[in-house]
């Protein structure tokens, strides 16, 4: 977008008659229907008018996409075709003396294949098989074929992880880290790392794509975010996708063989992933209407805080989880409930890590990402519908990710099982069959 | 106009049908119950001359129904009386901060509307002759696209009277409250309006000292009085 670019517009227009870049409308008209070139919002209801100062006429704006500054129909979009930005580099560049276990290094062997032949893959790796480490090598191929590589995440937290741990096994690469707010929007990296959002700024600029949390909200339901990431594609690139959990549709294509996939089954602990234990708790909401916890929970609660060991407890919902904190702090009044819109979530997850809170109640925003080291997980009301498969797989992913505590328990409380629950549970029972197959577990 | 959207969070709205609906006029809504509830409401006893609510003054900062900012700028004889009295509709809370940045510095134009019902409320309490819009400056109008008093004018169905335009700018919200007061004239009027009652838009009432800067030029030149109404207070 032309208000970003802090290049004066000589330049800007010497480069274009140079053939070395495109203007693009910021939004046109294809069959009488509006589309935002930016987001690719073609929804009437996030499109309005305003009597522009610019271009003095009733303009034509995308509300979807706003938040990043207004495109609207008289705003250009621009984008360099010229040639890349000399990157010399011939040797590898990266530094990491880690090594990778056998299920990683089959992985990072197919995504270096994939890279270098710009193809599409899928990495389907188990909650804490050690995903990054397996893109190590293929970033270093793209990098020292001279290509530009992009990874991107639903996440700002995750952006905020990864930037570290990639510049410090790249120490020589320029890597941009790109969130709302960030400050290096203006850095042509060879290495940038983004939110799926930020990728709304680029257009045709990669040569390799590496989506991490393909699943994750929102990439998953926003259409915008999925626009944006082809957008941001070069015509001929490579594009690897990163989950633990791909949903049913990806599920299938890869099992017909239409998705080219590669799976990572076991952790690199090499223990086996806890598997879920189903109990039937009654109608819990009803109970909950007369102030009664289901006993079955009360009892798991008590037997955790008895032999001192934390847990965490899923909740449905925000509203069902502020009834059910009062009830379960008369078993220990340092239990805390956490929630997407609490201001003080950042403060809780710490405390909880700091091992000051023995139970924390969450609703799904703690169902990935984050690591504490010895704990329980149990869910109450896993029929509930936001309780998909793959949050019930990551959920269950909590459990037992460190090498020192590679187990603990995972409960799916119910009233009445789903069929996200029990294709949650085949999921985790397959990847440990497959695991022990080939021989990548020991316990 | 039937808005199916929340303009704020965009989700969907039901449509309140009823008899009422059908036979009275009243505003329909522009954002859902949830929005709504988040903004404060300026309610109950306020300052009399800048409308900020009197129980959240400690009582060494008021003196009867004014508070201390206001008389102070009472007492000093170049600005007593400019502004008569300032109307404003909600405190300018996180929330507020968020739609009101949305709208002027990213650009949505159409959140102009979603105040509408509560200012046309208002209005019905204030006599004036002319309203007036807060000018940007030509820049800053370029980089907007928009002027944000105006568009909340125009959004409640009335002709903005352009009486002002600007001397020359420099951002307001870098500077502190001493130099925004002391600053000298940033407006200018070539017209003459005697004994009009003006009354003056703006999104956000924070010192004060753009609506009286505003208030002194058009007194100057002929004002009987300037009231001021704002969305948000600072």
């Amino acid at each position: 977008m032309l208000d970003d670019l802090v290049i004066p517009l000589e330049e800007i227009q010497e480069h274009y008659e140079n053939g070395c870049l495109i203007y693009r409308k910021g939004i046109s008209i294809e069959k009488n229907k509006p589309i935002c070139n930016r987001c690719g919002n073609k929804n009437k209801h996030f499109f309005a008018h305003f009597p522009c100062a610019r271009c003095g006429e009733q303009c034509l704006y995308c509300r979807k996409c706003i938040m990043m500054g207004r495109i609207s129909a008289c705003t250009p979009l621009i984008s360099w075709t010229g040639p890349p930005a000399q990157i010399d580099i011939n040797r590898s560049q990266l530094s990491w003396n880690g090594s990778l276990s056998e299920g990683q290094q089959a992985a990072s062997e197919r995504v270096v294949q994939a890279i270098n032949e710009n193809k599409e893959l899928l990495i389907w790796a188990v909650c804490g098989a050690g995903k990054t480490e397996v893109l190590f090598q293929g970033i270093d191929a793209a990098l020292t074929a001279g290509k530009r590589v992009c990874l991107a995440t639903p996440r700002t937290d995750v952006v905020l992880e990864l930037t570290p741990r990639l510049k410090s096994v790249f120490p020589n690469i320029q890597v941009a880290s790109l969130y709302g707010g960030s400050e290096d929007r203006h850095l042509n990296a060879s290495l940038t790392i983004t939110t799926t959002h930020q990728l709304l700024r680029f257009y045709q600029a990669f040569d390799t794509v590496i989506l991490d949390e393909v699943d994750a909200f929102p990439y998953s339901v926003e259409e915008s975010l999925q626009y944006a990431v082809h957008q941001a594609r070069k015509q001929s690139s490579s594009m690897i996708y990163l989950t633990a959990t791909p949903n049913e549709k990806w599920q299938t294509e890869c099992l017909q063989g239409k998705k080219d996939f590669a799976t990572i089954p076991a952790r690199y602990h090499r223990h086996p992933l806890p598997m879920p234990h189903f109990q039937w708790c009654g109608n819990w909401e009803k109970g909950l209407k007369k102030n009664r916890l289901p006993p079955t929970i009360v009892q798991w609660v008590k037997k955790r805080l008895d032999s001192n060991k934390q847990c965490l407890l899923f909740i449905p919902k925000i509203d069902k989880m502020e009834k059910i904190l009062p009830l379960i702090r008369s078993l220990h009044p340092k239990i805390e409930a956490v929630h997407a819109e609490d201001p003080n979530r950042k403060e809780k997850v710490i405390a909880m890590r700091n091992k000051e809170i023995p139970v924390l109640l969450t609703t799904t925003i703690l169902e990935r990402g984050v690591t504490f080291p010895n704990i329980d997980v149990a869910v109450l009301g896993a029929e509930d519908r936001i309780f998909t498969e793959s949050a019930l797989v990551q959920i269950a992913g909590r459990v037992g990710r460190s090498a020192q505590f590679p187990s603990g328990e995972i409960t799916f409380f119910h009233y009445g099982k789903t069929n996200a629950m029990i294709r949650a549970k085949n999921q985790i029972l397959k990847m440990n069959e497959e695991a022990r197959k080939k021989g990548l577990i020991d316990y | 106009m039937i808005i199916e959207h929340c303009l704020v969070c965009f989700s969907e709205m039901m449509p309140q049908m009823g008899w009422t609906t059908l036979f009275s006029k009243e505003e329909s809504s522009y954002m859902c119950t949830e929005c709504y509830a988040k903004f404060e409401k300026i309610e109950g006893e306020t300052c009399k001359s800048c409308g900020r609510p009197l129980v959240e003054i400690e009582p060494q900062f008021k003196a009867g129904n004014r508070c201390l900012d206001c008389i102070r700028w009472e007492e000093d004889h170049e600005w007593a009386g400019t502004l008569e009295r300032n109307h404003s509709l909600v405190h300018y809370n996180d929330f507020a901060k968020e739609v009101i940045a949305r709208f002027k510095y990213r650009g949505d134009y159409l959140l102009s509307y979603l105040f509408v019902p509560l200012i046309k409320k208002k209005l019905q309490l204030i006599s004036f002759d002319a309203i007036v819009p807060i000018p940007l400056s030509e820049d800053r109008l370029y980089e907007r696209g928009f002027n944000q008093s105006e568009a909340i004018i125009l959004a409640c169905g009335y002709q903005p009277n352009n009486l002002l335009t600007r001397i020359h700018s420099e951002k307001q919200s870098k500077k502190s409250r001493s130099e925004r007061i002391h600053l000298s004239q940033v407006f200018q009027t070539k017209i003459n309006i005697p004994n009009k009652k003006i009354l003056l838009i703006d999104d956000i009432y924070t010192t004060g000292s753009t609506l009286r800067h505003a208030a002194k030029v058009l007194k100057e030149a002929g004002a009987q009085s300037i009231t001021s109404l704002t969305i948000a207070r600072g």
